[in-house]
Order: C-alpha cells, then sequence, then structure tokens
C-alpha cells in the first residue's frame, strides 16, 4: 500500500499535467511516467505479467510511436488556445469534476470489503495462470486478436503509403530547374550563403551578411526561421551600430586634429621611408 | 492489502482526467494520448478488480484491452498522419470539410 500512496499523487499530477502543458512532447513524458507508475501498480496488485507487458508494450512501443508520429507531424505543433466553441472548456471540466466526483462517490459507497487476493489463483504462477484462462475460455478472442493485430498493421500500412503522383525529381531534373530559375528570374545559382559569414556572430541562427551589409535571409536554416528562434538579423545592426560609432567619432573631432593626424601618419611614413 | 478501493477511486480520477483532456485539447494526438490514458485507467480498475474476486479473468481481460490499444494506436497515428499530410495540421478543429 506504500507504493499506492506514493505513486497516486505522481500519476494525478502527471495525469494533470497532461490537461495543461501546451508542448504535445510534454505531454507524451507526463503520460509515460503516468504508464510506468500503473506497471508498478500493476505488480503491487499481483500482477506480474501485466507488469511487465505494461512496460514493454504501452512505454516501450506506444509512446515510442506516439514520439515518432511527433516527431513526422513536428514537435512545435502546440495546442491552439482559441476555443471553437465557447465556454466548452469551462464545461467540460465542470462535467468532468462532476463524473469524477460521482464515480468516486459511487466506489466509496460500494463498500465491496476486503479483497480475495491473488494468492490461491497465482500459486502455480502468474503467467501459467493466465495461459490456462486465456487458452482455454477465451482462445477465440485470443485468435481474434491476431487477426486485429493484422488488419491494423495492414490498415496503417494502407493509410501511410503515399501513392507517387508524380515521376522522382533526378539531380538532373533540379539541375535544370534551376539554371531555369537563373534564366527566368535571375536566382542565385550557386548553393545558399552558410550562415554567420562576415556577420559578428558563427553561429547558424545569425544570417551572413552580403557584401553591401545587408543580411542574406536565406542563409539561415528554414526550421530556424520556421520557429522564430533565428535572430532578426542583429548582426547587420552591429554593424550600423560600429560604423555609426566611428562616424560619432570621427564628427566629434575638429578638422585640426583629423588633420594633426593624417600628419602624423604621413611623418611616421616618411620616418620608415 | 485488503482492500482495492483506492485503486478504483484513483482509476476514475484517471479516467476523469482523461476524458476532459479529450474534450479540451485541440492536438489530436494530445486527444490520443489521453485516450491512453483512459484505456489505462480502465486496466487498473479490471486488475484491481481481479485481486479483489480472487481470480484472474481480470487481468485477461486488461491485456485483451492492451491488445486492442495497441492495433488502435498504429492505426489511429497513421490516420493522423494522413490528416496532416493533406491539411499540415494536427488539430482536430482544422478537419471540419463535413460541416460545410
Amino acid at each position: 500500500m506504500i507504493a499506492f500512496w506514493v505513486l497516486a499523487p505522481v500519476m494525478v499530477i502527471a495525469a494533470l499535467g497532461i490537461l495543461f502543458v501546451r508542448k504535445a512532447v510534454h505531454a507524451a513524458l507526463l503520460l509515460a511516467v503516468v504508464m510506468i507508475s500503473l506497471a508498478m501498480l500493476y505488480a503491487a496488485l499481483e500482477a506480474p505479467f501485466l507488469f511487465a507487458v505494461q512496460i514493454i508494450v504501452y512505454t516501450g512501443a506506444i509512446m515510442m510511436l506516439f514520439l515518432f508520429v511527433l516527431m513526422l507531424v513536428g514537435v512545435d505543433a502546440s495546442d491552439s488556445v482559441v476555443e471553437t466553441i465557447r465556454g466548452q472548456r469551462v464545461l467540460a471540466v465542470v462535467v468532468g469534476g462532476i463524473f469524477a466526483v460521482l464515480l468516486g462517490v459511487i466506489v466509496g459507497q460500494a463498500g465491496i470489503g476486503t479483497a480475495v487476493g491473488l494468492g490461491a489463483a497465482n500459486e502455480g504462477g502468474n503467467i501459467e495462470g493466465l495461459a490456462e484462462v486465456l487458452f482455454s475460455q477465451y482462445v477465440l478472442a485470443f485468435e481474434a486478436t491476431a487477426a486485429l493485430l493484422i488488419t491494423a498493421a495492414l490498415g496503417a500500412m494502407v493509410l501511410a503509403h503515399r501513392e507517387r503522383l508524380v515521376p522522382r525529381e533526378t539531380q538532373a531534373d533540379r539541375a535544370a530547374a534551376r539554371v531555369r530559375a537563373y534564366g527566368e528570374h535571375g536566382d542565385h545559382l550557386g548553393p545558399l550563403a552558410a550562415p554567420g559569414v562576415y556577420a559578428r556572430h558563427n553561429a547558424v541562427d545569425t544570417p551572413a551578411l552580403l557584401p553591401d551589409g545587408s543580411p542574406a535571409e536565406q542563409s539561415v536554416p528554414t526550421v530556424i526561421s520556421n520557429r522564430g528562434t533565428g535572430r532578426p538579423s542583429p548582426s547587420y545592426r552591429d554593424v550600423d551600430r560600429v560604423v555609426g560609432q566611428l562616424q560619432s567619432r570621427r564628427d566629434d573631432q575638429d578638422p585640426a586634429t583629423d588633420t594633426v593626424v593624417e600628419g602624423s601618419g604621413s611623418a611616421a611614413r616618411g620616418e620608415d621611408a | 492489502m485488503d482492500d482495492v478501493t483506492p485503486f478504483l477511486v484513483l482509476s476514475a480520477i484517471l479516467f476523469s482526467i482523461g476524458c476532459v483532456g479529450v474534450l479540451t485539447r485541440r492536438n489530436a494526438i494530445v486527444v490520443f494520448m489521453c485516450v491512453e490514458l483512459m484505456l489505462n485507467a480502465s486496466n487498473l480498475a479490471l486488475v484491481a478488480f481481479a485481486k479483489h474476486h480472487g481470480n484472474l479473468e481480470g487481468q485477461v481481460a486488461a491485456f485483451f484491452v492492451m491488445v486492442v490499444a495497441a492495433a488502435e494506436v498504429v492505426v489511429g497515428l497513421a490516420i493522423i498522419m494522413t490528416i496532416f499530410r493533406s491539411r499540415r495540421s494536427a488539430s482536430v478543429d482544422d478537419a471540419s470539410l463535413l460541416k460545410y
């Protein structure tokens, strides 16, 4: 029972976290916490086989599948906060709370008494006992799950399969398209500039500076600019600021010192000569 | 360890949280995760009742729920992928073409 009282608050907090976190990846990790805690509760409830299956199938296979799909869909696909139906969220929370209280009261009032315990049923081993039930009484259902799994695998393959509508683009096609774009719109023929070239920071999120000092937006990877985490080109402003500082220092000095500086320069040159 | 009522209450709480999640979240993948949470909660109740009654049929039922959940996740995520591929969005509110 200690395991229960330790794990139950963790599970409830993690489950509530799924409702409130913005990013789907965080929700997946919180769900993994709930599932591993559930596995431990199964162990406490004398179900060692389900303990292993819960960890292997749920946290191992299903959660990985979730994370894979999140990766394909895009990690930054966070929830929108706009309500489509007004007041739906509040109503859902109220109704959910009422539902929880109702279920809790029913379970609490039922007074189901002391548990028999699985000591007798698990006598010959939990897995052997499960196998005996599974392969005698529920053998038809077990066979049906085989059909179900095959159907699911086929269905996933059919759904995930993408029909190729246009022929595959080869390197020659891409080169031809690039030259065509150059001929029609004068697009840049060569490879894109690397980020950070001539800029103050040599980082991927800093756009390269073109010879005229303007930032080359295309040099920043599209992922970074789509996420909005790239610097909007501070390097450009840096250059502006440095030029401005030099300019202001120049303006502060009066023409006399300017000529003196120049004169001393020429004098030094003269000495060298 | 003689009363399984706390397990059943925890199961009810988790199930309700899953319900609220399905109703409030917009991201289809998170909605799916909440469905998984509800399935897990019902599994906990099944295993607790197996212990209460002292026979293994509850555990067998939980096992079947896990198998069905695995199949359901595979097909469901494939559907979400297909929808995302055609509409570039995983939000359940964006797939509203039948409304018009």
